[in-house]
């Protein structure tokens, strides 16, 4: 209880503190430590979920079980690694000007905030909080991508908040057609007939007429947000031309919450639904997204626009997956979300000191980074290898189990996805070994890059490939039956 | 539920409605403001006339967050950022008002279409009103789409969130005071922050014209 | 068919043709007033008409049987018009053909003929005239007939007889598509009687004119009776909108006194569409010949929805 609490209170308190003290030397290091405040009490929240079962919070406002626990987790995590590595990026950011006292408090206050909106979201048991907190994520995040106030910056922070925006506005139709359902059944109405715990409660007397409209407007509205094709079009703009450590938690954090969302709805629609709609749907934009985004990632010339499509790519897998359902397929989805968090942000955390290193993002001019600096080379190289899914990392695995299932169940889609996942690793391959290897033409950073986040991820990745320790089983067959049924 | 506060809504969601095809084939950025703060009056009303037949208090307040926030901060902002900005002029559409009015047409009958089932078992208030909200929205969008100036595609993502507020109110009797004190602060500052993003995108491209904004392109 | 239908189909035709000029001159005072303007008499339109009766008619050299014969033809559809349009009594001999879309028809039959007349002369002015009526003519049918279409689906039918008696009937009530089909006919009668803003009946500047246009080649009592066919058209148009949307006070033959009573409640009806009509014309701009489209698209479009939104709300 006191943990809940502590989980969302922090990184608001952070947001606030460092909205007036943001600009200091010390501010990098005080957001590393409210990160680290964060994930202390998720640690503890989830030795809680673990040991009592779920827990409500607040007037069943907030609700914790098994499926968002890890999310949560993983979260604080990623949200600590990610702002342990902003503390020599941003100092280094300063020293090439591009960051001002001004620009840095609004980026750390921010930072914070997001975080907070996040866990939130994850947390709520209020589909409605829960909008609310998503939307306020895509307005911290805008702020976020444009805080260099470049042309290209505005332009994507636009068109993000734009698309987004209207993505998730229909979503709200589709939370106010959900209500209208729930209110027919749940006699209390009023704020009862939005918490979802209400709402699984009496999911199979829900009209399904309504369900199904709503679950379409909530997919193509939080699809927007997960980056789906064909409403991907903000998502390549807002990784590349935001900072680093921003395109790290958008696709580290950012995406999973919205497919955290859907499958939230999913669970629902399936249970009002005789036809498995929801799931087709699922499977049917998550293969398009894998197809399309193969493709655009292999004509890439900008590094972080090529991983962000790397990005779109493994969203289509997962939503792919948990389309799929059962629970077989629904613990490979949240395996391979587990680890394409952690090695995308981990791959991001190079490519920004890489891009930094070399004073560009076009991949034709980084060459020698192993020269330059063993370690980003190596960070990058492994991380490249165990995105695309090389054996043994945990991707390798995860994608493995989507395969084998797809295979047995939706065979018409494994040629495809085969085809997608080789064009992929085609191109990250060669375009990183380029990268990796090669005469250097650049020179070292003047700050020591903190890469310690990248070995930690890389080797979390790997042990999820090779090792799945007890627990973390129990606890992703818990959420994958609550998923998949 | 009396038969005349039926027929006033049935009639405010048909004035919505037509104030969002107003909106497609307006011009000036200065009208497109004012019908922005018609479709807000027309909401206060719709929000007061449901609290009054259902006898739902809380109602009354939303009715008064909407007139602070939709009659009168919002377009008092945009009003000072056309100002400064200097943007009254005529904006051209890129497809033509007759070609737009007609896809507007064929998206209310989808929309109608897709709301009739639901209607038809509906037991709120007006049972129309579903279908046009959702034509509103459309219409919003399809407004963004056609636009290629940022005040008027503001002004449409803000008239696509009337549409689902009609919705909420009209269709549901009202959601939660919490989820919408939420959605409220949202939008507020959603305006503010693309009010400022408006200056910044004036000083780099000299210019409001989002085809400017075309250089991040898949290549 | 009773004494007292004949004589109400009667005194509906000869009322019409007596009070259409009138109505032209209210119109045209009330317009003048409200800029300002001295003001003509009421009775200028009959002046106008007096004269022109009494001048030589001038023919083209080319001039074939069509153009002399145009005049009559657009003056007998008005009348006709006028005539099953019911604004006195619902009692008439001719309501079985008082059908919406016939009554389209007749405006189009009498379209049809002036413009041919038009062309005929070979007068640049008269082709630039006849294109511009068909353009206006060709958009304002469809939403004229859509505004008589949601409407007869509130009433059941199409006849305008029923649909007056229906409404009349029925309570005052708040009928979203009536309201809707309202405001769209405006903009078509508007448009239809070339009024403000998409022509100018007081005007003969060749880049906006249509009507003017139209009828440039004719002179004397050829003009004379298109003047009082315009009228009578002005006329026509305010007895629909008068019968769709305020159809109270129509009497519906139950006695033959009733349509007495009838009449001075038209003329009070007739008078406040008129001053309406003269301050809508005021505080409007003329619109731009290409803009014309995108008037009359949206009273289509209005009529429409209010159509959908009927079907949507049941009623």
């Amino acid at each position: 209880m006191e943990a809940l609490h502590a989980v969302l209170f922090i990184p608001l308190l952070g947001s606030l503190v460092l909205a007036w003290t943001g600009h200091r030397d010390f501010a990098r290091d005080l957001n590393v430590g409210f990160s680290l405040a964060t994930f202390i009490a998720a640690c503890v929240l989830t030795a809680e979920v673990i040991s009592q079962g779920p827990v409500f919070g607040w007037h069943r406002e907030f609700f914790i079980d098994p499926l968002n626990v890890f999310l949560v987790t993983l979260t604080a995590f990623v949200g600590l690694t990610t702002a342990i590595f902003s503390r020599p990026y941003m100092r280094i950011e300063q020293d090439h000007g591009k960051m001002t006292p001004r620009r840095l408090r609004l980026y750390h206050s921010m930072y914070q905030l997001f975080n907070c909106t996040m866990l939130i979201a994850l947390t709520t048991n209020n589909i409605g909080i829960m909008w609310v907190a998503m939307e306020a994520a895509t307005l911290a995040t805008v702020l976020l991508v444009s805080v260099y106030r470049t042309a290209a910056s505005l332009e994507a922070a636009w068109k993000y908040f734009i698309l987004c925006g209207v993505g998730i506005a229909q979503a709200l139709f589709g939370i106010i057609l959900l209500y209208m359902a729930a209110e027919k059944v749940i006699e209390v109405g009023g704020d009862d007939a939005l918490l979802w715990t209400n709402l699984e409660a009496v999911k199979d007397r829900l009209d399904p007429n309504i369900i199904t409209l709503a679950f379409a407007f909530l997919f193509i509205g939080y699809g927007t947000k997960i980056g789906l094709a064909p409403m991907h079009n903000w998502l390549p703009d807002a990784h590349a031309e935001g900072p680093t450590p921003v395109s790290a938690v958008l696709s580290g954090l950012l995406l999973n919450i919205a497919l955290y969302a859907v499958l939230r709805f999913k669970v629902l629609t399936d249970g009002a639904l005789e036809s498995p709609l929801a799931g087709n749907l699922m499977m049917g934009f998550g293969l398009f997204s894998v197809v399309l985004a193969a493709f655009f990632l292999s004509r890439q010339r900008d590094i972080k626009r090529m991983f962000a499509y790397s990005s779109i790519e493994h969203m289509g897998l997962i939503t792919f997956a948990f389309g799929m359902g059962g629970p077989l397929a629904t613990f490979a989805g949240l395996l391979h979300m587990t680890v394409h968090s952690l090695i995308k942000s981990a791959i991001f955390f190079t490519v920004g000191h890489a891009a930094q290193t070399a004073g560009t993002q076009l991949m034709e001019e980084i060459k020698g980074l192993i020269k330059v600096s063993p370690t980003i080379g190596w960070g990058m190289m492994l991380g490249a290898l165990a995105i695309v899914g090389m054996p043994p990392f945990g991707v390798f695995a995860s994608e493995f189990l989507i395969l084998t299932t797809a295979m047995r169940e939706q065979p018409w889609a494994t040629p495809l996805l085969l085809l997608a996942l080789g064009v992929a690793f085609a191109a990250v391959f060669s375009r990183v070994q380029s990268m990796v290897f090669g005469d250097a033409t650049i020179r070292p950073l003047a700050h020591p890059p903190a890469l310690l986040p990248v070995f930690i991820h890389i080797g979390l990745g790997l042990l999820l490939g090779l090792y799945i320790p007890p627990y973390l089983d129990g606890w992703y067959r818990q959420a994958a039956g609550m998923v998949g049924g | 539920m009396s038969g005349l506060s039926i027929q006033l809504i049935d009639f405010l969601a048909a004035l919505l409605l037509m104030l969002s095809f107003a909106m497609i084939s307006q011009r000036r950025i200065l009208s497109l403001i004012h019908l922005f703060t018609l479709q807000g009056i027309t909401l206060v009303a719709t929000t007061a006339i449901v609290a009054h037949a259902t006898g739902q208090e809380h109602l009354y307040l939303s009715a008064g967050l909407t007139f602070a926030l939709k009659v009168i901060l919002i377009p008092l902002l945009l009003h000072r950022i056309i100002d400064r900005l200097n943007v009254r002029w005529d904006v051209e559409t890129l497809i033509n008002i007759p070609t737009l009015m007609i896809i507007g047409i064929v998206l209310v009958i989808v929309a109608f279409d897709l709301a009739l089932p639901i209607a038809k078992l509906s037991t709120s208030i007006a049972r129309g009103t579903l279908g046009i909200a959702l034509a509103c929205v459309l219409l919003s969008l399809m407004m963004m789409i056609t636009r290629s100036k940022a005040v008027p595609q503001v002004i449409g993502f803000l008239s696509l969130e009337n549409g689902l507020f009609f919705a909420a109110t009209a269709s549901t009797n009202g959601m939660p005071m919490v989820v919408e004190l939420g959605i409220a602060l949202d939008v507020l500052v959603g305006v503010l922050i693309l009010g400022v993003f408006m200056f910044h995108i004036r000083e780099q491209f000299e210019s409001l014209d989002i085809r400017h904004l075309e250089r991040l392109k898949e290549d | 068919m009773s004494a007292a239908s004949l004589s109400a189909q009667f005194l509906d035709i000869v009322i019409a043709l007596l009070l259409a000029p009138l109505l032209t001159g209210w119109v045209n005072q009330w317009r003048a007033r409200l800029q300002n303007r001295s003001a003509p008499s009421l009775l200028q339109p009959y002046r106008l008409l007096h004269k022109l009766f009494h001048k030589e008619s001038v023919l083209a050299e080319h001039a074939s049987p069509l153009f002399r014969g145009a005049p009559y033809i657009l003056l007998g559809c008005m009348t006709l018009a006028c005539a099953i349009v019911p604004t006195l009594s619902t009692d008439l001999p001719l309501a079985p053909a008082a059908d919406a879309i016939a009554l389209v028809g007749l405006f189009a039959l009498g379209r049809l003929f002036i413009s041919l007349a038009a062309m005929d002369i070979g007068t640049a002015f008269g082709t630039l005239g006849a294109r511009r009526e068909m353009l206006v003519g060709f958009l304002a049918e469809p939403a004229l007939l859509m505004v008589l279409f949601s409407v007869s689906q509130i009433a059941g039918s199409t006849s305008l007889t029923t649909i007056v008696e229906r409404l009349a009937d029925q309570g005052p009530a708040i009928y979203t598509s009536v309201m809707f089909a309202g405001v769209a006919f405006t903009l078509v009668a508007l448009a239809e009687n070339a009024r403000i803003p998409v022509d100018n009946p007081a005007t003969h500047l060749e880049l906006t004119m249509i009507h003017e246009a139209l009828i440039l080649e004719y002179s004397g009592r050829h003009l004379a009776l298109i003047e009082w066919a315009a009228s009578l058209k002005l006329f026509a148009y305010s007895g629909i909108g008068l019968a769709l949307f305020f159809p109270w006070g129509v009497s519906e033959g139950q006695s033959p006194f009733a349509v007495l009573y009838a009449l001075p409640v038209l003329i009070l009806k007739l008078a406040i569409g008129g001053f309406l009509l003269a301050v809508l014309e005021t505080i409007s701009a003329k619109l731009r010949i290409f803009r014309v489209p995108e008037f009359l698209a949206t009273a289509f479009l209005l009529a429409v929805i209010g159509m959908l939104v009927n079907n949507l709300q049941g009623h």
